[in-house]
């Protein structure tokens, strides 16, 4: 399958008051032509400095990146601000968490979708206008004709998403970035603006990286996940092979403090105690020891390489996947 | 299709009704996605709301009855404003000289009117390079931030610890007085406040999540600028815009009561309140008509731009 993004050892640091915060501590993946690949983590485990540095998005100065991010064979790293200007917008495409603050309150609907087209395609006034009401339509928005002279406070949150996609997408993208593009919004809309990515997807091929901490939608849309912790891939692999057969006590954590339909009203739901660490000093050996219940002794001083376990193609950087380890449960909720 | 006609909230006489009232609807024939509100841009709103501000619009309607009659009063009052009549000096307001006349016998009307005229000018004119200027140099201290900001901020800070009316009369002594040396005059220190707004507009909406997204579909530092960040900013550009033009008035005619303003037989308000000062106390209509419109003049910009700041931003009434 061809890979239309590889991203090697990537690291983001910030330089700030007290140090430097490593954000992004040397991530490896790859995103295949026409799939959506689920990134996903608790707040603050460098998810969303990873997506925005994958269109250059992080400010620098403070940020300092590293590594290298190859989309459809180029270095995105070493590109100009002028090159990198003709591949936003036009190559890859970003979708944000609040619809509410994302779009420009004075601009018109319409005009913030003709602005890419008008900038990308060199599409005139009336050519990019009738594209942005074809845009609206396309993502659900009824009476798009009159809809693209609206301004973003006359439309309603699930709306604004919409345009939002609509904005994105104008241009027909090889990648679209969505930065948790349900979670401002109410669960009825959710699966519908999932609905319309998804239909999208497929009518375009284009490739999703989804941003989230909600593994409701990631079983739904996602070929494959990728969890991160403290600015680290802990594990990867296919959606299915992550739900039914998570590696790393982490994953396992994310998905038992999801409240489930076929819990019994009495079986508690299981957090995950503590907070990730300051990334300023990041431990030395696993960055989830500290709140690891199986953690080991091995765990303090040593940090777990990403190494595949069993699936197809999926890895966990854990310990406990070493032959020495005790075997791990495989059911998390008997342990507690 | 037997339809009942019903008043809202009343019920329906369940006799009445046919198999055909519980046919299946159509997703079209729901009518849920039929646009019901009319689409009111924030200029509309804005001007629906100053519109309602009784004190607002009455100044309004005054400023351009000024503007009119500063456009058409010399003509109308069948005098010109230098034509001079050794016969009728220091008249008293009359059916020919409305206003009366002053001390070489032109018509105080026509001057007047006259006088406003180049008072608004020159309140328009230095407004307007205030504008420029500030919001050039406020944007991009405030987009760029850092050693761009730094670099600005202290020359803005050097410009403004002179003190102006210095600067000025200095520039009006070296140079020829007269309605372009004034206005270059206000204008060398007048844009640093506009400057200050829009840096501190701009730093505040520069972190908005829209900025982002505009840069993530590749739009360059000056389209954000321009097209995503004054626009936003636009209310309190205006709101200090009508505050600056009173203030340029006022300077104008404090320059010209000086006797650095506009040289005669020209005239402004201010050269009009001086020349009158010398015999106020026995012709005190000659002060009257100019000094009356002047503070009127005053009062409704700051009455107006007091309504147009509520008007733009509602959430700073309160």
């Amino acid at each position: 399958m061809e890979r239309i993004l590889e991203v090697k050892d990537l690291r983001v640091n910030f330089k700030v008051r007290g140090g430097t915060v490593q954000a992004v501590r040397g991530v490896n993946f790859h995103v295949n032509k026409g799939e959506t690949v689920a990134i996903v983590g608790e707040s603050g485990c460098g998810k969303s400095v990873t997506a925005q540095s994958l269109m250059r998005l992080v400010p620098s100065p403070p940020a300092v990146t590293t590594g290298s991010i190859k989309f459809k064979g180029e270095e995105i790293l070493t590109k100009s601000l002028r090159q990198m200007e003709n591949i936003r917008g036009k190559e890859m495409g970003m979708i944000f968490q609040d619809p509410m603050t994302s779009l420009n309150p004075t601009l018109t609907i319409g005009k913030q979708i003709m602005e890419g087209l008008v900038k990308h395609q060199g599409l005139s006034a009336s050519a990019a206008k009738q594209r942005a009401v074809e845009m609206l339509k396309l993502v659900g928005i009824p009476n798009p004709e009159s809809r693209v002279n609206q301004y973003p406070h006359e439309f309603s949150g699930g709306m604004r998403q919409r345009g939002m996609i609509a904005i994105a997408l104008a241009c027909n993208p090889s990648l679209l970035i969505a930065d948790e593009p349900t979670t401002a919004l109410d669960v009825t809309v959710q699966a519908q603006i999932m609905n319309v990515m998804k239909d999208l997807q497929v009518k375009f091929g284009t490739s999703i990286i989804l941003i989230t901490h909600d593994l409701g939608v990631v079983a739904d849309v996602a070929d494959r996940v990728i969890v991160m912790y403290a600015g680290k891939v802990v594990e990867s692999g296919k959606t299915r092979d992550i739900f039914k057969n998570p590696k790393h006590p982490y994953t396992r954590g994310l998905l038992e403090s999801v409240p489930r339909l076929d819990q019994k009203k009495d079986e508690p739901l299981i957090p995950i105690y503590g907070t990730p660490p300051d990334l300023i000093k990041p431990p030395a050996g696993c960055a989830f020891a500290a709140r690891c219940k199986e953690a080991m002794r091995v765990c303090l001083p040593n940090d777990p390489a990403l190494v595949s376990v069993e699936g197809e193609d999926h890895r966990a950087a854990c310990w406990l996947n070493h032959e020495l380890a005790h075997p791990i449960s495989s059911e998390g909720g008997e342990s507690a | 299709m037997a339809t009942i006609e019903t008043k809202q909230g009343q019920a329906v006489d369940p006799q009445g009704l046919t198999k055909a009232d519980f046919q299946k609807l159509d997703h079209s024939e729901k009518k849920g996605e039929v646009v019901v509100r009319e689409s009111i841009s924030a200029w509309k709103d804005a001007w629906l709301r100053l519109r309602s501000n009784k004190y607002a619009m009455a100044s309004l309607i005054i400023l351009l009855l000024i503007v009119i009659m500063a456009l058409i009063g010399q003509s109308i009052s069948g005098h010109d404003y230098r034509s001079q009549d050794y016969m009728a000096t220091n008249e008293k307001p009359s059916s020919n000289h409305w206003f009366g006349t002053d001390d070489l016998g032109r018509d105080v009307f026509a001057r007047t009117w006259m006088g406003a005229g180049i008072s608004l000018q020159v309140g328009l004119y230095a407004a307007l390079v205030d504008l420029v200027i500030g919001v050039i140099v406020g944007g991009i201290m405030g987009y760029f931030g850092g050693k761009v900001d730094e670099i600005l901020n202290r020359i803005c800070d050097i410009l403004y610890s002179i003190p102006n009316m210095l600067i000025v009369i200095l520039l009006i002594v070296v140079l020829e007085p007269s309605m372009f040396t004034i206005v270059l005059a206000l204008s060398i220190t007048g844009w640093i406040s506009m400057a200050w707004i829009v840096r501190g507009q701009i730093m505040q909406l520069k972190n908005q999540e829209y900025v982002l997204a505009s840069r993530s579909l590749g739009a360059g530092s000056g389209r954000i600028l321009f097209r995503h960040l004054i626009p936003n900013a636009i209310g309190p550009i205006i709101v200090t815009l009508t505050m600056t033009v009173p203030n340029a008035i006022f300077s104008e005619a404090f320059l010209s009561f000086l006797g650095l303003g506009v040289q005669s037989p020209a005239a402004s308000l201010g050269t009009m309140i001086n020349d009158a000062l010398k015999a106020m106390t026995v012709y005190p209509w000659r002060m009257l008509f100019p000094a009356v419109l002047i503070s009127l003049t005053m009062l409704c910009f700051n009455i107006f731009g007091d309504g147009l700041r509520d008007a733009l931003d509602p959430k700073m009434k309160k």
